[in-house]
């Protein structure tokens, strides 16, 4: 078996429980606050972990881009059993679009050295662009595989179960290789105590974009500009019933009337 | 200036995606040349794109199992570089689409709008509009410098108009060396066969979700779904729990449906399900909770538990 380096793309998001919500200067996201791990991205980490661990040996590292030097939802990636990030954090940045986004990541990663593989989430949960994992594959010249389900290394190749829209591929790729995970393909482990408390001396290594000579970014670099934001045209709101055991004939009724029964 | 817009366009049992028909209508609308760009082999769809608004097309011609992001978009560089560049080129808001969106766009270095339902041209600036918060705010944004312009669409974010034109000629854009990153290729393709109509074709759509309790109840979604001749859909919570495969999931990240009747059983409504199916025109949920989102979105709303609800609406529906 050989070792496994594995980096991680991990997102800090604010909390979706809570309604998100734009800043009126600029209409770009809000994310200033408490930041939290992208759930989506916990597979990610997961993934990363139990490839290593049954490679047995190598590491699991961390990047990710946030404002204000947020380090909250990188901690619980640590916790979970990653040894090492590198934090990328510029007002600077403010307003990048997702091309720019995977340019920061794709040097932050070589910041890491040799690497085996890159793993991200398929989209995040707040932006949800969608095109950073392909985009940093495309930047560090290496194959990528998105939409995986399944991963596995047999040997110097990886074997994935790519989810189409029918079913699935089973995809083979050289090594290194950039891949994006779906959810729900493990589950993510909870930090133990012993991995929260060792999360806290674990190295994270704050970086600038000047830093990583990555040029223009933010609104300069993003070739796009928001011209409106409106309200959507709401649906009307429909009856409401409760049900006390004939709803059912309702419902039928309804369906009558539309002519699909 | 959208003089020539490019389409990202795919083809499946001899014509053209419903996604690529939408696509180069729209193009068409908009562009004086509407070029399609095909991954893999034309000449059995080229009639179809004709059809519906394509004056050209570029096809790679058979990919020998490379996944198509850096292949076609390696193609597609080849024939800019080559003097044939477009102002626009639209991409369908799916697995291909995105992959080879995201190569071109470092290719090329240009950004990406990606998850728009709306584009319009006008003068010099192309504008396009993506709905957010789940489809209660819409953000218009409009790109800046020079083009080509990547945009993608979500499905179904136009309709479908068979202009007649006639079959255009098939040029061959032949993908280049691809070095390290043609190093993915697929072994094998494996369908999960559905039976009755496709999720995003069905005229009714019944989705199950977490209020069903446990894997085994979703049986009840597929029954009535067969009872209304209909396509049983989940939502991600129920997807992600491994209940049901993921080419059932409706949402944001699975399938845009706007089926005649939609019947959301035990789902909340969660955003990232909501994007997906808004747009049907009669919204029909059946939930316990009374506060639960869905009910803000549906015609017919029925605060119940869907293990009474359901079972006597199947009897009830396969006594007629």
């Amino acid at each position: 078996m050989r070792a496994m380096n594995v980096i991680v793309c991990v997102k800090q998001i604010p909390d979706p429980a809570q309604p998100g919500e734009l800043d009126p200067s600029d209409n770009t996201l809000k994310r200033a606050g408490k930041l939290i791990l992208d759930e989506s991205d916990s597979y990610g980490v997961e993934m990363a972990l139990q490839l290593v661990g049954t490679a047995g040996g190598g590491e699991v590292s961390l990047v990710s881009m946030a404002p204000d030097g947020e380090t909250a939802g990188l901690r619980t990636a640590l916790a979970m059993g990653a040894a090492k990030a590198v934090l990328v954090s510029d007002p600077a940045l403010a307003g990048s679009d997702a091309l720019t986004t995977a340019k920061v990541l794709a040097e932050a990663s070589k910041r890491l050295g040799e690497v085996d593989l890159i793993i991200a989430g398929t989209e995040s949960s707040d932006g949800y662009t969608g095109t950073v994992p392909e985009q940093m594959a495309e930047l560090l010249g290496l194959p990528s595989v998105t939409f995986a389900k399944h991963i596995e290394v047999a040997g110097d190749a990886l074997k994935v179960q790519r989810q189409t829209e029918a079913g699935y591929d089973e995809v083979t790729s050289s090594l290194p290789a950039v891949v994006s995970v779906t959810a729900g393909v493990v589950e993510p482990r909870y930090p133990s105590f012993k991995g929260i408390m060792a999360a806290k001396s674990k190295p994270v290594d704050t970086v600038t974009a000047d830093d990583l000579g990555v040029d223009p970014v933010g609104w300069a670099g993003a070739g796009q500009e928001i011209v409106d934001v409106a309200d959507a045209p709401e649906r009307e709101a429909g009856e409401i019933i409760e049900d006390e055991g004939e709803a059912h004939l309702k419902i039928v009724e309804f369906l009558d009337k539309l002519k699909v029964i | 200036m959208a003089s020539n817009i490019w389409v990202f366009a795919q083809g499946a049992e001899g014509s053209p995606t419903t996604a690529t028909q939408e696509l180069l209508t729209k193009a068409s609308s908009l562009g004086e040349s509407v070029t399609a760009f095909v991954a893999g082999d034309a000449a059995e769809f080229a009639a179809g794109l004709g059809e519906h608004g394509a004056t050209k097309i570029y096809a790679t011609g058979d990919l020998g199992g490379n996944l198509p992001g850096a292949a076609v978009a390696s193609a597609m560089k080849a024939v800019i570089d080559g003097g044939d560049a477009p102002d626009i080129i639209m991409f369908p808001q799916n697995y291909e689409g995105r992959d080879v969106m995201a190569r071109l766009s470092v290719k090329l270095d240009k950004t990406v709008l990606t998850n728009n339902t709306e584009i319009a041209v006008d003068g010099d600036q192309v504008k396009v509009t993506t709905p957010i918060f789940g489809g209660t705010k819409l953000v218009t944004t409009t790109f800046t410098g020079p083009g080509p312009y990547l945009v993608a669409f979500r499905p179904k974010s136009f309709p479908i108009e068979a202009a007649g034109g006639s079959a255009p000629e098939v040029v061959e854009a032949a993908v280049p060396d691809l070095g390290a990153t043609g190093g993915a290729t697929v072994e094998a393709v494996h369908v999960e066969e559905h039976s009755g109509p496709k999720l995003d074709e069905a005229n009714v759509v019944v989705s199950g979700g977490r209020g069903l309790g446990e894997a085994a109840k979703y049986e009840m979604i597929e029954s009535l779904a067969k009872a209304l001749k209909g396509a049983p859909g989940a939502s991600r919570a129920i997807v992600d729990a491994g209940w049901v495969p993921y080419s059932y999931q409706v949402g944001q990240t699975g399938k845009v449906v706007k089926p005649t009747v939609y019947i959301a059983a035990g789902i909340s409504g969660a955003t990232q399900h909501m994007v997906g199916m808004k747009g049907s025109k009669n919204i029909i949920a059946v939930n316990k909770d009374k506060e639960a989102p869905i009910f803000g979105v549906a015609d017919l709303g029925v605060v119940g538990d869907v293990h009474k609800v359901l079972p006597k609406l199947i009897e009830a529906l396969q006594a007629r």
